[in-house]
């Protein structure tokens, strides 16, 4: 379980660190008065929604490095087979980090209010994004047609849930990522969806991080 | 970090013109609140009755043939099944969480009202499956409610075909509603509390749940991963956790899965649970006690990182449920190391209770008459809790009854008496009117009294070695007779307190329809829950206007001042000059 726990330590210590810095030396029974006089207390300045999907991503953190730390442990026992990765792997690697880009792009256009720019960029990432689906699907075909089911070894069955659990996250955002272009398709204000923009951003970034720890660590046993 | 000075008062709430709109597709956090809070009790009194169940059959073997050992199986799986989950976790924190966080934080609604609501009923749908387990061919499982492999999803076990599906698809809904709940309190809480609301400014209330909903966020997750590789092995004869084995003659499938590795996941989720529903206890205790005794609560800062601490430590304890799975020593020293750390904060929080009450106004009404009763069985299970928490004490006790009364007592009755002290607390300020006292205070003692006459004597067989999870006893040598004379007293204490839980449900109807209408904050509590506009509070909770916080959350007799509490809306005067001091 090493690998959550590192995971949870740092998120904790985020939360800790956090904190401290809001408590220390804070005294709330001797404080009374005007806001301003002592603190100004009120909510973060992030916005809801960015806080929300923050809090999501520790979630999705945790969840993945559980499945980490289970593969790990399943390792270790005598029947593991390690399977070779078909080589399309690396190209649905290369499109997810394209689309990570097109999204940076659209949402640098987004804080610049360039609505063209955004629309175009935001649609090349979800294009991009389903090449990547559809190369997860072709290298689960590659690995079934060479003989790997799920039910041959471990290696393999670890190998089909984490890329299904990845891309089960991958639909999530692109659901949201629908809503975000057919708004915009009718003429939404930039302003009001450039948080969309961002969040998908955020979004998207974490998944490829994520899906990048998966691929080492599959190509690594 | 930042803070801007405020919250967000552009908020935009849903505002139904039906009655469907307001009260079934609600989207306000107080009438999902009290559905959450309905259906976790529903669901409740299924898991209270499957007790009855066990415990005729533990008092009276084989005269009922209703009850034969796969029934038995069945009823003590899902009654810790739903027990812990499906009614604690959810009470606690879609009952409490969603009513208390925005009114305590001075918000209009949880900050993604929709998402609340959907929150709600998905986790309908995980009653509802678990509930269709009953029905299903074979019954529901009957694994235990650790539901370890194999035997969970090997013939021969009760429900190892449909009924562990159904409870770990329900388990998996449960995980979805509750994250898609979590994420609103948690954000409530950082991001849409009302001007002058410092985080040190919050009730305990509100910093128990919010401490228990980030266990909940990051533990929850290895329950999904265990269930969704359980459901895999069940249904497409995969192998994560179930090794080559023979089951009815045949050998199965499977081959070199790991048992152990579900333990260790399992168990991931399973401690910090403890705490996801001991957390929001604590902080919801430290407020009765405070109110009730009229004095500020002892050490509010130390009560505050206690919570973090204990939140934290609750991460690296979890493998003290497995000294027995053969695990190296040097673990179960590393692991007995932690457990025996964590009580230093838990006892931190239990010392401040007491020096809260400390020469206090203490009120014996009935909400505090729940929180007194909270501690003695808190510490009665924490104390029992450091026995098992030694490797040399649990093994020989492990698989006794001595564990059984250690659980039920620190994390079953526990919570339970301040989930009632909740109710009983916060049940004006819902419907407006107050519950009888004197049913209250009868359903208490029965409660108190019937809990200690159903545990201590667990502790005691237990350490006489009647082991747990048997059906029957049968005739064992080493058991002297004095065993099943306990076992009937056990038993019909076991009732008589189940009893006493009706005459608690009636006094709710009852009181709804001819309790006294109660004034507006009947506890004269400081709190913000008690300032809304109108009283009960009606959707968007605060009028026009949000409050503004002037102090903390515990000031009560302060010298100087009219009243013997300032409420935290209270502009500073000459009434309130004695509160800085």
């Amino acid at each position: 379980m090493t690998a959550t726990l590192i995971i949870l330590a740092v998120i904790m210590g985020s939360v800790v660190f956090w904190l401290i810095r809001q408590t220390l030396n804070v005294q709330p029974w001797a404080e009374e008065g005007p806001i301003g006089q002592h603190h100004a207390g009120g909510p973060f300045s992030i916005p809801a929604a960015k806080i929300g999907l923050i809090t999501f991503l520790a979630v999705a953190s945790s969840l993945f490095s559980l499945f980490v730390s289970a593969y790990f442990q399943r390792m270790e026992y005598g029947d593991w087979t390690p399977l070779t990765e078909p080589g399309v792997l690396w190209i649905s690697t290369g499109l997810l980090i394209l689309a990570s880009i097109f999204f940076q792009i659209a949402r640098n256009a987004a804080i610049k209010s360039q609505v063209k720019k955004v629309k175009s960029n935001l649609l090349i990432a979800g294009i991009f994004t389903f090449a990547f689906i559809a190369g997860q699907f072709w290298a689960w075909q590659e690995l079934h047609d060479a003989g790997y089911f799920l039910t041959s070894n471990p290696a393999n069955s670890f190998f089909y849930v984490l890329t299904a659990i990845h891309a089960l996250h991958i639909f999530g955002g692109l659901w949201v990522w629908s809503k975000t272009v057919f708004k915009l398709q009718n003429k939404a204000e930039v302003q009001k969806l450039r948080m969309s923009v961002e969040l998908c951003t955020i979004y998207w970034h974490f998944l490829l991080l994520v899906w990048l720890v998966l691929f080492a660590l599959l190509l690594s046993t | 970090m930042a803070h801007v000075a405020l919250a967000d008062e552009g908020q935009d709430l849903a505002h139904p013109k039906t009655w469907i709109g307001a009260y079934v597709w609600s989207q306000d956090h107080k009438i999902i609140g009290i559905q959450y809070i309905l259906t976790a009790t529903a669901v409740g009194v299924v898991a209270l009755v499957l007790s009855f169940m066990m415990r005729l059959q533990l008092g009276f073997p084989g005269a009922f043939d209703l009850i034969q050992p796969s029934e038995y199986y069945q009823a003590v799986t899902m009654h810790g099944m739903i027990m812990i989950v499906f009614m604690l976790t959810a009470f606690f924190l879609g009952g409490f969480g969603n009513i208390l966080v925005p009114l305590m934080c001075g918000a209009r609604d949880m900050a993604f009202p929709f998402m609340n609501m959907l929150s709600y009923w998905v986790y309908l749908l995980s009653v509802i499956v678990v509930c269709a387990s009953f029905f299903v061919p074979e019954g529901p499982t009957g694994a235990g409610w650790t539901l370890y492999p194999p035997q969970a999803i090997t013939e021969g076990t009760a429900g190892a075909d449909w009924g562990i599906v159904c409870m770990t698809v329900s388990l998996g809904l449960f995980v979805i509603a509750f994250t898609m709940g979590g994420l609103n309190y948690v954000t409530t809480a950082f991001q849409a509390r009302t001007r002058g609301m410092t985080l040190m400014r919050m009730p305990l209330s509100v910093w128990g749940i919010i401490m228990a909903t980030i266990l909940g966020l990051l533990a929850f997750p290895a329950l999904l991963v265990s269930v969704i590789m359980m459901t895999l092995d069940k249904m497409l004869d995969t192998s994560f956790f179930m090794p080559a084995i023979s089951s009815l003659g045949e050998n199965l499938s499977h081959e070199g899965g790991s048992p152990i590795l579900f333990q260790h996941l399992f168990w991931f989720f399973g401690h910090p649970e403890v705490y996801i529903v001991a957390l929001p206890a604590f902080g919801i205790v430290s407020d009765l006690i405070s109110t009730h005794a009229r004095k500020n609560i002892f050490g509010y800062r130390m009560m505050v990182w206690a919570l973090v601490a204990i939140g934290g430590l609750s991460f690296i304890v979890w493998a003290h449920h497995m000294y027995v799975s053969g695990m190296n020593p040097y673990f179960g020293f590393f692991f007995a190391t932690t457990t025996l750390i964590i009580a230093v904060p838990t006892a931190i929080k239990v010392y401040n209770w007491v020096l809260t009450l400390w020469q206090g106004n203490i009120h014996l009404n009935v909400p505090m008459l729940f929180a007194i009763g909270f501690i003695f069985t808190f510490i009665h299970g924490g104390i029992t809790g450091l026995f098992l928490g030694n490797v040399v004490v649990d093994v020989p006790l492990s698989d006794t009854y001595f564990v059984v009364g250690h659980f039920h007592m620190v994390m079953g009755v526990s919570p339970f008496l301040v989930v009632f002290g909740g109710i009983y607390h916060w049940y004006p300020l819902l419907t407006g009117r107050m519950l009888n006292d004197t049913m209250g205070k009868i359903h208490f003692w029965m409660t108190f009294l019937g809990t200690y006459a159903i545990y201590l004597p667990m502790h005691y067989i237990g350490i006489l070695g009647v082991p747990r999870r048997y059906f029957a006893n049968g005739s064992t040598e080493f058991l002297p007779e004095s065993v099943q004379t306990a076992n009937v007293s056990i038993t019909i204490a076991a009732l008589i307190v189940g009893m006493a839980q009706f005459l608690f449900i009636i006094n709710l109807v009852w009181s709804l329809i001819y309790g006294k209408k109660s004034e507006r904050n009947p506890w004269r509590a400081t709190t913000l829950e008690w300032q809304t506009k109108d009283y009960p509070p009606k959707h968007g909770n605060w009028g026009p206007e949000l409050p503004v916080v002037h102090r903390w959350a515990y000031s009560y007799s302060v010298p100087g001042a009219k009243d013997d509490y300032i409420d935290q809306t209270e502009e500073p005067s000459e009434n309130t000059k004695g509160d800085v001091h």
